[in-house]
Order: structure tokens, then C-alpha cells, then sequence
């Protein structure tokens, strides 16, 4: 179905090859899986497939790239649409019309398909995508599953042979990204649908995956069963991990098939007390945050009602629950710059003693400058705060407004932005742009500014989203650092086995109500959503973690 | 359409859920087209008179006929804003006549004085200030009301046609403007979100909210994001087959230059023309005539480069035609002076009296006020179903 002929992809102005030598042939209905950390060219061997790289994108591709018996040398891509169908990141951005309807039938009017068979496979794809009750419902109103799920069923009517997804799930919580997934599993059983699809989330996908293809780097391509990729690969799924801790073969791919390999391993753990995640402080540390109340509103519409909730030194908490349950409305409002209908927030003096230390109080009614010594909030899209040419001048702006560095720097309150963001992510360059940085720089940078202000409770909107899994593990040792620090650190996010392996506690919302609280691993092992893989597979015993089981283990052979 | 089995059953739901379709009638939406050429109609009626009561009359028929007709989507919500400007054009047209005053005859009833404000000679044939007479500001406001009723006439068109469905009629050759237009409609309310949000960010940062730096510091951002965005869209738009080449070639495509250009010649010359009575007889009609079709032609082959389709195409029957002719039979009737006296279409204030109602123009406005009736109700609001997270299988089997 494609055939990737010796290709390799030179963008302008590059010294490396992103792609090199690419050879690579996927059969018609497979669904592969293009595995990879960020930037080592997965968009680039997407794009490659329906010709956006090079006849969009720029640069020279040698080689040859045919899709269905078409060269994509001969054919930009919209000669392609009808074979290849491209669903993104961000499925608003690529939306051109108002409704879900017109949505659907946009690719079939530009290639000019007779309006009674655009009716009828407009009505087709809408049952095919559950998406009929929402025919009429215009696209920004949809929840981002329905927005994701419109996006596929937009390239669907065309009738492709092939189905390109970059990261369909990234922005989606795991109950809508399972939607997604299990629309995108039904194409390719049902309708032979070929997919190439990559994914950060490995855990969400791997056990889909008929074929996986590996970017290790160096615009080398590896391609095969998944079992056999990921005994090597540099990234794997828990599961995978855990395969491979326990000596399991062939790995397992699917949690149900893990749970039958597991059986032993359960057995083994079964005397042994899990050994914490993270390390347990000796005494609870201060509340730092008090708020009580909260409850925010818009247009009379509650988004978050009546929260309590306190924020203790040292501490790592995860802010879980689907889209729209009023996670980022709770975090704006703790921070006191979004809006807050009712309720108070007591943030705890700066007791360090030094000069200038803040004052206590509640962040909304102090000044935008004293309220973010008290409290740091790192928004969703974090490029929203940077606006100047390069990484040093929005650094020693930064220090300008927190008043660290330039002159203020001889009162030494505290580190530089430079010093704290070549501690979160050293080898930054200053003269880079901070556009052209990857998303985990873009967040160290985001966060070094937010951190030179020195506030001692720090909220962290959605860090994880685009995040692969190297750079989800420096940021969990950025979070355990600033937590050892004594701030205590609020992070929302979706993803099940990022708060499994960084969160002390775990806040769950659901229309703005808390309606879990407590310990992690109490929160989210009992929960179907939130549970990470290891802990299903491990069920009943409350093993969380990779890490966990391989102490234990290791524990055990060292007593053998 | 009736073959196919959902077709039915959509049609089932929506007369299910509208109480006052008439018994027979099924709700659809009127094209687009045929509520343009009724109110653009209407609007060529009013410019005939100044006669305020049949300005009232026109303005109660645009009232009935929207409430109505009209939809619940958010472009159809926008009526109110047209009345309000056309207030302020009648509010600013008397407010003008009594400040610019033109002074007054010993017949003008006088009504109040403003402060005379002496102009410098070169200004002298302008006058500020000084008695304002009832006559003036009378014949202000009902100059300013036709003004106002024109206004209402198009805001009726836009809100009872869907503004994006009316784009669709385009010829081919003009797509490229529709989509430009209509992707500039859908991006707005981003932008102003992307402002919002970046605006509120900067709070984040203590950054200053006020001034050239605090501008920068929120349209940096606000501009990257649109870039990127757009780039993301173009992308989109190209794969899923957006500017696929047709059957043009560039003999084609230089041919359709030439009939435009010589065509849109021949339009300015006919009109030119036709409203120059000295100019030579040729130039009226006949050029216009022949302008026309060149364009006509231009436009034809100019279309055939781009091949597409419409996704369920608006249909033009009886109540189409019922409504449009509904709306240039009144401006005929209008423009024809049958069966009254064309002077109380423009009633006299010399002497001041009560203006009386013709007979015929009044029916011909309310003739087009049937196009309330005439037009099928519109498909009422889709019912805001709570959101179904997962997908049902069983169901979708059997249509596959």
C-alpha cells in the first residue's frame, strides 16, 4: 500500500539528513505504529505519505514515496486525497467549516463526488463514528473526542485506502482518547483500513498495533512485529517494561495478556510490601495554601463548585479528571489571575527571613507581582508567556520582574533564571529562540521563568501534553527537586502513569466537584480510568510503578 | 433523497418536534439566494418613498417576516444590531439637520432655537446653530427612516439566509473568495479567544498590562499562534483536496482573463450610458447587454477550471420562487405609479399635514410580507443532546 524507496528527507538549511536510507513497505490493512522520541523525524515519515514533506513542508526527498501505485513526486497532496486521509495534533486547526455535517462532506466536494453519494456516506461515516446525534452541533462546541472523532470522520468520506494520525489522543483524556482509539481499531478490522499512526502514549495503542515502526534517531528506520521491536527499543510502554523486568516471552502487549503472564509474578509479590513510589516525607509538611470555597463560575455556569482543598510543603499533587471538569478554572483561580465567583485562598507567609520575603495573604487581591511570589501557575499552552527574540532575554526579563537579578541581584534573594533553568534543563543556549526549542525546553523555560519569582507553591497546568517519555522523566525530576525544596507542586494532567510515578497525592474532579482525594496509590488503583497499567496488571496487589516491582524483586534474589 | 432511509427518518424527527408546520409542510431551509433577491427587492420598494407610514408598514413586515423565519443559529440572532444602527442613522440625520440648520420660511412652524455660531466668511455657506423648525427635522427623520429601512432590508436578508450558504452560490471562478471569506469567519472568534487567553497569561508573568510593551507582549504571541495555525490549516486544507487542478490549461485561463476584463469594460460603459443621456444610444443597452455577457462567459469558463460539488445543494422550488417574486412584485408595483397618485409615495410637509396611505403601495408591502408564510418553516434548533462518549457497535453494523 506504501512503499518508502530509499528515501531520504534534506530540509533547507539542515546538515543532517531527519530521514536516511528509509526502506519500508506497509501492507494494506495494518495498523503501524510510528514509535519515537521528539524530533527524530516521526511527523517527517507521516508527512512523507501523502507528499505535505516536501511539496508543503520544504526541503528535498530523495527517493521515491508511492502510495496506491502513486508516486507523491508526481502528486502534491491534494492529487493524493482520495487515497490518504491526514488527521492531527489539534483537530480545531484543521477544521475549515462551522458544522460536524459540512465538516464531513468538505474533502468529498473538492473532489467533486456526486451529491446524492456524498449524502449517503456522510450518513454512513456519521453511525460508523457514533457521531449522529451530533450532525447539526457546531464543531467548537464538541468536547475534543467528538472534535477528534469529526476530524477522522472528515477524511473518511473520501473513501481513503490510508489513514495518517500524528498524536490524535495527545490533548484528550484517557476516556476520550480510548473513544478516539477505539473508532481508528474499528477501520482497520471492519473496512481494511490501512493506519499509520504515532503516539507518544504507547500504553494507550501498543496493543492495537499490528507492526511498529521505530525512529530510534539518526533517520534510521526499524519496522517489525511489536513484540520484537520493543525487547530493544529505547521507549516501551510500562507493560512492555514490566514484560521485560519479568523475563516474560513472547512480551505481552495487552493488559489482559499480561495479567495471564503475570500469574507467577503475582504469586512472587504476593508477601512483600510494595515499597513507596516516592519517598515518604518524615512528618507532613506545612499547608502553604489554604482555600476554601472556590467555586467558579461563568455565565451562572459552575465550572468549579465549592472546593476545599490545601496545598502542603513538599508535596506532589496530581489534578486528574476529564476534559472540562474545571481542572484548569480550580488552578487559575488558586493563583488569584482567573476569575473566582466565590470562595478564599490564604497563602502562608515566606518565613525564610530574608529581606523582601513575601507577604502572605490571598494572591487575588495582592498586586499580579506579589501574587506570583506566593503562587507560580505554568499555563496550558506555555508559549503564551514568551514573547521576546531569544532564551537570554526572556530570562533576564524575567529576573527584571522578579527582581533578582540586574541590581536587585546584590540582595540575593535567590537564583537567577539562568541558574534555575540550567539546573531544570542545562545546555539551553541563550541566543536560541525560544520558538524553536522542544515542547519539554519550552516548559523548563516556561517554569525557570515562573521559579525566579521564587514562589513557594507552584501550579502546573497540563506539562505532560507533547511530552515523550524521556522528557516526561526529566520533568518528573524537575517536580521531585522543586518538591524537595519544600514548594509544594500542583500538576494537572491526564496521564495515568505520569501521576502514578510523580504525584504524592491524587485530586480527582468531576464537574467541578473533588470527589476523590487521598495518597495516590489509593486513588487511582481502585479507579478503571486512572489505573496505570502495572497496577491492572498486578490487581489486587497495589504495585504502581516498574520500579516498584524491580526493588522487590531485586530485594528478593539479595535474601535468596 | 427520499430513497434513502435516514432521510425519512431525520424528516420524521423534525416534524416530530415543530408543532406549527402547517400539517403538510416539512421545515426546511430557503435558499439562500431567494431571501437576498427578496430583500434586496424590498429594498429597492422603500428608496421609492418617504412616506412613513408605508416605511413603518415596511419595517412591521421585516419584523413579522423574521420572527417567523429565522433560525436559532448565531448569525441569525443578529437583527437587533441592524435596528440599532438604523436608529442612529435616523438619530444622526436629525441631529445634523437641527445643528447644520438651513433657517426657516415665515410658513415653518418654529420649534426651538440653538445657538447661532458665526461661521468665517469662506465657511459662509454653511450655518451652525439658529431656529430649527418642525419641517426640517420631520423631513429629516423620514429621509433618515428610508435610509434606516434599506439598512433593515439587508440585515433581514443576513439574518434569514445563512451568510456561509449564500457564499456557496458563488460561480466557480469566484470559490477562491467564498473560502477566503469564510475562513476569515471561522478564524475570527479564535483570534479574539488567542487574545484572551495570552492577555490573561500576562498577569502569569507581573508583566505590565498597559502600554507599548504590554501590546507587544500580547500580540507576539497572538500573531505566532495565528501563523502557526494557519500554516496547520493551509496543510489541512491541501490534503484533504483543496485547489485540485481541474481541466484548465493556461490558454484557458488567459482567455477567461481577456472575456472578464473586455466584459467588466462593457458593464462601466453601458452604465455610464445609460445614466448620460447625451452619450450616444450605443453606449446604453447594447454595451451593457454585451458587457454582461462577457462576464457571463468569463465566469463559465473560469468555473469549469475548479471541479466540485455541493454537499446537499439548496434547492430551488415554488417557495423560492414564491418568495422572491413575492419581493420584486412589490417593488414593481412601486416602481410602476398603477392605481394611485405618486405623490403620496413622497407626501408633501408644505403644507403639514398627516400623510395618507396609498392603497396599492401598502398591499404591495404587505404582498411581501407573505413571504413569511410562503417560505418553509425553518428546521427548528437541534435538540442539544448530551454528549454520548462511547460508540456503539451493533447498531452501525448493519449499515455498513
Amino acid at each position: 500500500m506504501i512503499t518508502f524507496d530509499r528515501v531520504s528527507v534534506v530540509y533547507d538549511g539542515a546538515d543532517e539528513p531527519v530521514l536516511r536510507d528509509v526502506n519500508l513497505s506497509v501492507d494494506e490493512g495494518e495498523l503501524c505504529l510510528v514509535v519515537g522520541h521528539t524530533g527524530v523525524g516521526k511527523s517527517t515519515l507521516l508527512g512523507a505519505v501523502n507528499g505535505l514533506v516536501p511539496h508543503f513542508t520544504g526541503g528535498t526527498l530523495y527517493g521515491t514515496v508511492t502510495v496506491d501505485g502513486r508516486d507523491t513526486a508526481d502528486h502534491p497532496p491534494r492529487e493524493l486525497a482520495d487515497v490518504v486521509g491526514v488527521v492531527g495534533q489539534d483537530p480545531l486547526d484543521g477544521f475549515v467549516t462551522d458544522t460536524v455535517e459540512e465538516e464531513l462532506a468538505y474533502a468529498m466536494e473538492q473532489l467533486a463526488i456526486s451529491p446524492t453519494v456524498m449524502r449517503k456516506r456522510v450518513e454512513e461515516t456519521l453511525d460508523l463514528l457514533g457521531l449522529a446525534d451530533l450532525r447539526h452541533r457546531a464543531l467548537h462546541e464538541l468536547s475534543g473526542g467528538q472534535q477528534q472523532r469529526v476530524a477522522i470522520g472528515s477524511v473518511l468520506t473520501a473513501h481513503p485506502r490510508v489513514l495518517v494520525l500524528d498524536e490524535p489522543t495527545s490533548a484528550l483524556d484517557p476516556t476520550a482518547a480510548e473513544e478516539v482509539l477505539a473508532a481508528v481499531t474499528r477501520l482497520v478490522h471492519d473496512l481494511g483500513v490501512t493506519v499509520l499512526l504515532a503516539e507518544h502514549r504507547l500504553e494507550r495503542v501498543v496493543q492495537y498495533a499490528d507492526r511498529v515502526i521505530h525512529l530510534p534517531g539518526n533517520g534510521r528506520v526499524v519496522a517489525g512485529p511489536p513484540s520484537e521491536i520493543f525487547t530493544a527499543s529505547s521507549i516501551a510502554p510500562p507493560i512492555v517494561e514490566l514484560g521485560r523486568a519479568a523475563g516474560w516471552s513472547p512480551l505481552p502487549l495487552s493488559v489482559r495478556d499480561a495479567r495471564r503472564a503475570a500469574r507467577p509474578l503475582r504469586t512472587a509479590l504476593e508477601g512483600a510490601t510494595p515499597p513507596p513510589v516516592r519517598a515518604v516525607p518524615d512528618a507532613p509538611g506545612a499547608t502553604l495554601l489554604g482555600a476554601r470555597g472556590i467555586t467558579v463560575a461563568y455565565r451562572g455556569v459552575p465550572a468549579v463548585r465549592e472546593v476545599d482543598l490545601d496545598l502542603r510543603a513538599g508535596e506532589v499533587t496530581a489534578l486528574m479528571g476529564r476534559n472540562g471538569s474545571g481542572k484548569s478554572s480550580l488552578l487559575w483561580a488558586l493563583q488569584g489571575s482567573g476569575p473566582r465567583t466565590a470562595g478564599t485562598v490564604r497563602v502562608g507567609r515566606d518565613e525564610s527571613g530574608a529581606p523582601d520575603a513575601a507577604k502572605g495573604g490571598d494572591p487575588k487581591k495582592l498586586s499580579a507581582a506579589e501574587a506570583r511570589r506566593l503562587v507560580g501557575l505554568v499555563p496550558q499552552t506555555p508559549t503564551d508567556l514568551l514573547y521576546l527574540e531569544s532564551v537570554k532575554q526572556e530570562l533576564d526579563q524575567a529576573d527584571t520582574e522578579s527582581g533578582t537579578g540586574g541590581k536587585a541581584a546584590t540582595r540575593a534573594t535567590g537564583p537567577s533564571a539562568r541558574a534555575i533553568l540550567d539546573r531544570l534543563a542545562p545546555g539551553i543556549d541563550g541566543a536560541t529562540h525560544p520558538r524553536d526549542l522542544s515542547e519539554g525546553q519550552k516548559l523548563a523555560l516556561v517554569l525557570a521563568i515562573q521559579l525566579s519569582a521564587a514562589p513557594r507553591v507552584l501550579l502546573l497546568d497540563e506539562p505532560t501534553r507533547g511530552l515523550d517519555y524521556r522528557a516526561k522523566t526529566i520533568l518528573i525530576a524537575m517536580v521531585d527537586e522543586l518538591a524537595a525544596e519544600g514548594r509544594s507542586v500542583v500538576v494537572s494532567t491526564h496521564d495515568v502513569e505520569f501521576a502514578a510515578r510523580a504525584a504524592d497525592r491524587v485530586v480527582v474532579l468531576a464537574e467541578g466537584d473533588i470527589v476523590a482525594d487521598g495518597p495516590t496509590t489509593e486513588v487511582i488503583v481502585a479507579s478503571p480510568v486512572f489505573a496505570p497499567q502495572v497496577a491492572k496488571i498486578l490487581a489486587p496487589l497495589t504495585y504502581l510503578t516498574v520500579d516498584q516491582v524491580t526493588a522487590v524483586l531485586r530485594d528478593g534474589e539479595a535474601d535468596a | 433523497m427520499s430513497s434513502s432511509p435516514y432521510a425519512a427518518r431525520t424528516a420524521e424527527e423534525r416534524t416530530a418536534a415543530t408543532p406549527d408546520t402547517g400539517g403538510r409542510r416539512l421545515p426546511r431551509t430557503l435558499h439562500p439566494v431567494a431571501w437576498w433577491i427578496w430583500a434586496l427587492a424590498l429594498a429597492t420598494a422603500v428608496s421609492r418613498t418617504n412616506n412613513p407610514l408605508l416605511l413603518f408598514l415596511v419595517l412591521a413586515v421585516l419584523g413579522y417576516v423574521i420572527t417567523v423565519r429565522r433560525t436559532e443559529a448565531p448569525w441569525a440572532r443578529g437583527f437587533k444590531y441592524y435596528l440599532y444602527l438604523a436608529l442612529t442613522v435616523v438619530a444622526i440625520r436629525v441631529v445634523f439637520r437641527a445643528v447644520f440648520a438651513t433657517g426657516m420660511t415665515p410658513d415653518d412652524h418654529y420649534l426651538f432655537s440653538l445657538p447661532h455660531i458665526p461661521t468665517p466668511d469662506w465657511y459662509a455657506g454653511i450655518q451652525l446653530g439658529g431656529p430649527v423648525s418642525l419641517e426640517a427635522l420631520l423631513s429629516a427623520a423620514t429621509d433618515g427612516l428610508r435610509l434606516a429601512c434599506m439598512l433593515c432590508c439587508i440585515g433581514a436578508a443576513n439574518t434569514l439566509a445563512n451568510p456561509k450558504r449564500a457564499l456557496r452560490v458563488l460561480p466557480g471562478a469566484l470559490y477562491e473568495l467564498g473560502v477566503a471569506v469564510t475562513v476569515s469567519i471561522s478564524v475570527a472568534p479564535q483570534l479574539v479567544q488567542s487574545v484572551q487567553r495570552v492577555a490573561r497569561a500576562r498577569r502569569l508573568r507581573a508583566g505590565r498590562t498597559k502600554g507599548l510593551k504590554a501590546l507587544r507582549g500580547i500580540v507576539v504571541p497572538v500573531l505566532e499562534d495565528a501563523l502557526e495555525r494557519s500554516l496547520r490549516l493551509a496543510a489541512a486544507m491541501d490534503s484533504r483536496g483543496y485547489g485540485r487542478a481541474g481541466s484548465a490549461t493556461p490558454r484557458s485561463r488567459r482567455l477567461t482573463g481577456a472575456l472578464m476584463l473586455l466584459g467588466m469594460c462593457g458593464l462601466c460603459a453601458g452604465a455610464y450610458g445609460l445614466l448620460d443621456p447625451s452619450a450616444p444610444t450605443l453606449l446604453g443597452l447594447p454595451a451593457l447587454a454585451a458587457g454582461s455577457v462577457l462576464c457571463l462567459a468569463g465566469l463559465r469558463l473560469g468555473g469549469r477550471r475548479v471541479t466540485r460539488t455541493t454537499y446537499r445543494p439548496d434547492p430551488w422550488r415554488f417557495a423560492e420562487w414564491a418568495v422572491a417574486s413575492c419581493g420584486v412584485l412589490s417593488a414593481v408595483l412601486l416602481f410602476v405609479n398603477a392605481g394611485y397618485d405618486p405623490a403620496e409615495l413622497n407626501p408633501s410637509i408644505y403644507p403639514l399635514s398627516w400623510p395618507t396611505l396609498p392603497l396599492v403601495p401598502a398591499a404591495a408591502i404587505l404582498l411581501a410580507g407573505g413571504a413569511g408564510f410562503l417560505a418553509p418553516p425553518p428546521t427548528p434548533p437541534t435538540p442539544s443532546a448530551p454528549p454520548t462518549p462511547h460508540i456503539t457497535a451493533p447498531r452501525t453494523e448493519e449499515t455498513a
